[in-house]
């Protein structure tokens, strides 16, 4: 197990092997499908992003809506996937760390090892325990989009596991090839 | 003919909504224990522990299993004796939809104009709604927030009669395969197998409703389910793909009559926050 802080100095993300447990603490920001399109339109354009990008970690999440007494409802990761078209661009960019559900892209991978970033696998389905690990949530930028709004979030122990590492290796494909079995 | 409020399905959709959203079934609960025993993945185990956790904290808390609350499908039983009066019954669930999605602060994530401008209707509506004329005097409404993960990895195929028995197992074996962690393992694996391709993937749903420990009451349909589950569970996956024995809780397969000239499959996924409750009116 090891702690990490984010945002995230480029030389933590050596020690980062795939299957490490993290906890994160520090501030992450959440992307989904519609902001990683907005973001990439506006690396595309030049125009000025709506947050520093380097050496930050980006969470695949919308959440569900806070109730009155609640900091954030049910906040656990969407499925990493689609966002592999947009990934490496962002990657290039400066983004240090993913944190999602379920396997990456060949490109993905390859721009996690090239620019020495980290993908961080966490309990998908698990919204309600994920959402005891934030703090503070502010929306930052793109408040049209509703759920999937830039949120800055502050996170203490955000549990993860590392999944895609800079030596190339991948925790979806291990964990198969162990457990893999013939009836 | 017994009369029945819409303003009552609308009440009782409301609930469900929440119902299923915060409380994970005893079923799922019960298997997701049994896998906890059996799994022989440290990492899994540990996993499955954090799951039931998250049950426990959602039904306490009342907050969401998932922050994904799906797409409202609604499943109706009208008894031919019944009579809806007071409203339109199609209006009347989706006036529940709303409501309980804001209710119970649920996550709002259906767009209109899919393959364009894909604007949230911001209440969850519409919801996804089948009814089916049953015998009887009463109607019976099941609520099921299906999530996208999962709902994504379903397929259809339209197999050669030859292909037959073992020709599901390869399919359904290569499409949990394919969908590796995506659709939030372990799984609950719905087989729509027969009838015509759109009657197949209602099967296939449906299938999803019956409880993970009860198999076909058909014996030839319960040992396809059984060598399924175990095919796919020695795929190696795992919960949430980390690597495991347990890839799927349960598969349920229902199955009807087809042309001589069609042997359909549908496969519907189902993530571990496997989301239904049912009520009575």
């Amino acid at each position: 197990m090891i702690n990490i802080t984010s945002p995230i100095e480029a030389e933590v993300v050596e020690k980062l092997t795939v299957g490490t447990r993290v906890l994160i603490s520090g501030v992450i920001y959440t992307a989904r499908d519609a902001t990683h399109r907005r973001l990439v339109q506006a690396l595309d354009r030049g125009d000025k992003l709506p947050f520093d990008l380097n050496g930050q970690t980006l969470y695949y999440m919308g959440p569900s809506p806070a109730r009155p007494n609640q900091v954030i409802g049910s906040a656990g990761p969407t499925t990493s996937g689609r966002m592999d078209i947009y990934t490496p661009r962002l990657i290039a960019a400066g983004i240090r760390a993913m944190i999602g559900k379920g396997k990456r892209s060949p490109e993905v991978k390859k721009a996690i090892q090239k620019y020495k970033a980290v993908y961080l696998a966490t309990i998908g389905g698990a919204g309600a325990l994920l959402a005891q690990s934030i703090e503070q949530v502010e929306v930052i930028a793109y408040e049209d989009l509703g759920t999937e709004a830039i949120l800055r979030l502050n996170v203490e122990n955000f549990p993860a596991i590392v999944a895609n590492d800079i030596y190339g290796e991948d925790l979806f494909y291990q964990g198969k090839a162990k457990y893999q079995r013939r009836e | 003919m017994r009369e029945i409020e819409a303003s009552a399905v609308t009440q009782a959709v409301a609930q469900l909504c929440q119902q299923a959203s915060f409380e994970l079934g005893e079923d799922v609960i019960s298997a997701l224990e049994q896998a906890q025993q059996t799994e022989e993945s440290s990492l899994g185990k540990e996993v499955l522990g954090q799951l039931l956790e998250n049950a426990r904290i959602a039904k306490e808390e009342r907050l969401p299993l998932c922050q994904d609350c799906g797409t409202a499908v609604v499943f109706l039983e009208i008894g031919q004796e019944t009579y809806v009066i007071g409203g339109d019954l199609y209006d009347a669930v989706e006036e529940g939809v709303r409501l309980g999605y804001a209710q119970g602060y649920l996550r709002k994530s259906i767009v209109s104009q899919p393959f364009s401008a894909r604007i949230n209707t911001k209440d969850n509506t519409p919801p996804v709604i089948h009814t089916e004329i049953v015998p009887g005097d009463q109607l019976k409404v099941t609520v099921m927030p299906k999530g996208s993960g999962a709902e994504n990895m379903s397929q259809l195929a339209m197999l050669k009669p030859s292909d037959g028995r073992q020709g599901i197992i390869d399919l359904v074996v290569r499409a949990v395969d394919e969908a590796g962690g995506n659709p939030c393992p372990p799984l609950i694996i719905g087989l729509g197998i027969g009838g015509t391709a759109e009657k197949a993937m209602l099967l296939a749903k449906k299938a999803l409703l019956r409880s993970v420990a009860k198999p076909n009451p058909d014996p030839e349909i319960a040992e396809l389910e059984k060598e399924i589950l175990a095919q796919v569970n020695g795929l190696g996956i795992g919960p949430l793909g980390f690597g495991g024995r347990t890839t799927a809780l349960a598969v349920n397969a229902e199955v009807m009559p087809t042309h001589i000239a069609s042997l359909p499959v549908a496969i519907n996924l189902q993530c571990h926050s496997a989301r239904h409750k049912e009520t009575i009116l």
